[in-house]
């Protein structure tokens, strides 16, 4: 049996979540982080944008979709993991955009969650035909770096060590830095303002 | 050829490469807040963990705290609950915290610095996307989410992919009433929101060299609005006279030991970047934002872009930006009228920006109908005004004078925007609902510019107000 953290295909119904630069206090507003815990906090993704109703998350042909697909700059701005906590908890299982905010994306890749960019004209393409037929189901394809749908096959990007954590299952990171626990205190012994000059 | 400091940084710390091809990276401080930490240490108690380099840690309050009644419990039952989480995580797991009745409380990113635990040629992570400020001192520092705070807790490292370095040369001078924050927002408004994605940046140049710690900071802390996880300036005589005498900065002899590492960390002379930009001092003026991010921006003499100027995807974005603000495409952005100023944050929210906003607002009177907070970034920035007397400057004026905290930059606490309200701020971010309120309009400009609009209920050049 194939190990269950493994993260080659995400395969589910999309929802095009339009416009750039889409920041972290739209995907959760600030007043949601006032918590200890990230349970809950899928009924609150993009609360605000949602406020007067049109938002993609409330349409009922979107509802269990779980892949987002959004355009340039998605995630920009705060370093809350409470954001892909939310969509995440929501439902979502993979992303694909023009392109991601860097912690945003670092944020996603800890928890096994895929991040695809591709060119705008295939998002819009892409974006187009979700909208088209809601029911289609959207392959992403983190292995063969495609995204395969109703409108036919589209390449995208996911750099080299993100792809393989996420296809070899690797992506907890916490696991594999335990491991080099005596280099750590090896390397630590060793730095300057730990030997030559004390600093705490 | 020869090094970047990120480069000589990086390499000083790096543990070992990972399967994946990143590299395990050596923390050298890790600073801890109580929004994105409760869970982290919820994880190392499911996981059965240990904080590894407890005497590496360090914790303050700074988002949540009411910045006028601080008696506990807290009003907000959620905030107070908050509170008292990393009150016990720090106990059960061993890591000082700066708490509310501290007189090292403040912005997690205003104290590492001015309380020396900030230095050149170490790494620093904080669950915060502005930890980049305490590359002003020549330190490699990232934001984090709440996963990798777990990481850094529990192994004291991080799993990274490289970063590439451009250099971000501002030659020449500033002109008069242009400040730090200007030069930040110039930069993120010439290279993108997103224009950062995968660089460190190094700011250099006359002007930069020119700045005190506490500008660089400025400049620094919003790096991450531009896209870019980590900003930095080189250590210098500037940044070594800083550190000079602080708490847990290094002292007599090893002070000079100290100076002679972190001299040997600045970049080389010869050092190759991925990429090279140059700006002047000059073409900087009073820079205010008039849309939804960073990169939104125009000199104060200048008017709003025509929607005519932007295609496709962009041109949509600007028009929502003016639909959000209210503006109008062509109008001038001098004499928009205000509801709220807020000077303070980790961008701007130390004695020298206080210094600046009082010299605006001494002997004036905050307008009529506008509320102006001032709000010092810690503790010790507070203690430090009111020896100044800068406390009753604002206080004659109108403004009121808060304790330490986050305060308006993120409405987390209870200091919001109501409706439509529209806000200078001295503050970073000027997303949708940042402020508080769904449909609340941020400005950001220099904490001067913040007092200028403050004294007169609308957006005014600083210079008008200055002789
Ligand atoms: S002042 Fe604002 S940006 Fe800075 S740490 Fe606090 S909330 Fe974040």
């Amino acid at each position: 049996m194939e190990n269950e953290s493994v993260r080659k295909q995400v395969v589910g119904r999309g929802v095009p979540v339009r416009g750039t630069d889409i920041d972290t206090d739209r995907i959760i507003p600030a007043r949601y982080l006032r918590t200890v815990t990230f349970e809950n906090l899928g009924d609150h993704a993009f609360e605000d944008d949602r406020v007067g109703g049109g938002h993609p998350f409330d349409e009922p042909n979107y509802q269990g979709a779980e892949v987002l697909v959004a355009n340039a700059n998605f995630g920009c701005g705060s370093s809350r993991e409470h954001a892909p906590q939310a969509l995440m908890r929501w439902g979502i299982k993979a992303f694909i955009a023009e392109s991601f905010a860097e912690i945003f994306f670092g944020n996603c890749t800890t928890l096994g969650l895929p991040c695809v960019t591709a060119s705008a004209e295939d998002v819009q393409a892409l974006q187009a035909s979700i909208e088209a037929n809601p029911q289609q189901d959207v392959v992403v394809d983190v292995d063969a770096r495609s995204v395969r749908f109703e409108g036919g096959e589209i390449a995208v990007s996911i750099p080299n060590g993100v792809r393989e954590q996420l296809v070899s299952g690797n992506w907890d990171s916490l696991g594999q830095l335990l491991d080099a626990d005596s280099e750590v205190a090896a390397l630590a012994a060793k730095l300057p303002y730990a030997t030559s000059f004390a600093t705490t | 050829m020869g090094k970047t400091l990120l480069h000589k940084t990086w390499e000083a710390h790096s543990v070992r490469q990972l399967p994946s091809g990143q590299t395990q990276l050596f923390i050298g401080l890790h600073l801890v807040h109580e929004v994105t930490s409760p869970q982290a240490f919820q994880m190392l108690r499911e996981r059965g963990v240990k904080v590894r380099f407890p005497e590496r840690t360090f914790a303050t309050v700074d988002h949540i705290v009411p910045t006028d009644v601080t008696d506990r419990p807290f009003i907000d039952s959620l905030a107070e609950e908050m509170m008292s989480a990393i009150e016990q995580n720090a106990q059960e797991f061993e890591i000082p915290l700066f708490d509310i009745n501290d007189r090292r409380q403040g912005i997690v990113h205003v104290i590492g610095p001015e309380l020396g635990l900030t230095q050149p040629g170490m790494t620093i992570a904080c669950g915060d996307s502005h930890t980049s400020t305490h590359g002003a001192f020549g330190a490699i520092a990232f934001g984090i989410g709440t996963s990798q705070v777990r990481d850094v807790l529990a192994t004291q490292c991080l799993a990274m992919d490289p970063l590439k370095v451009r250099r971000i040369n501002v030659s020449g001078a500033l002109t008069d009433g242009v400040y730090a924050k200007d030069v930040i927002l110039h930069i993120i408004g010439q290279l993108g929101v997103k224009g950062g994605v995968g660089y460190g940046y190094e700011y250099g140049g006359d002007v930069i060299d020119a700045m005190s710690m506490e500008e660089r900071m400025t400049v620094c802390n919003m790096s991450i609005e531009g896209g870019a996880r980590v900003g930095y300036v080189n250590p210098d005589q500037t940044t070594f006279e800083y550190l000079k005498g602080r708490p847990h900065a290094p002292a007599d002899a090893d002070f000079d030991r100290a100076t002679a590492w972190w001299q040997s960390m600045a970049s080389d002379v010869d050092a190759t970047y991925d990429d090279v930009v140059e700006m002047e001092g000059r073409d900087i003026g009073p820079t205010i934002t008039w849309g939804i991010t960073p990169g939104q921006s125009v000199s104060v003499e200048g008017t709003i872009p025509e929607l005519s100027q932007f295609e496709g995807d962009e041109r949509k974005s600007v028009q929502e930006a003016l639909d959000y603000m209210g503006f109008a495409e062509g109008q001038s952005i001098a004499g928009t009228p205000v509801d709220v100023t807020f000077v303070g944050s980790c961008t701007n929210g130390r004695l020298s920006d206080l210094r600046e906003a009082a010299k605006v607002a001494k002997g004036r009177k905050v307008a009529k109908g506008v509320k102006a907070l001032v709000v010092p970034g810690s503790q010790q920035v507070r203690a430090a005004a009111e020896a100044e007397g800068l406390h009753e400057i604002f206080q004659e004026a109108g403004f009121e004078w808060r304790g330490a905290g986050c305060s308006m930059c993120l409405a987390m606490n209870p200091d919001k925007l109501k409706g439509n309200q529209r806000c200078a701020s001295s503050s970073n971010r000027n997303f949708k609902g940042r402020q508080g309120s769904p449909t609340g309009r941020t400005m950001l400009m220099s904490p001067a510019m913040v007092a200028a609009a403050a004294v007169s209920g609308e957006v005014t050049d600083v210079r008008s107000l200055m002789n």
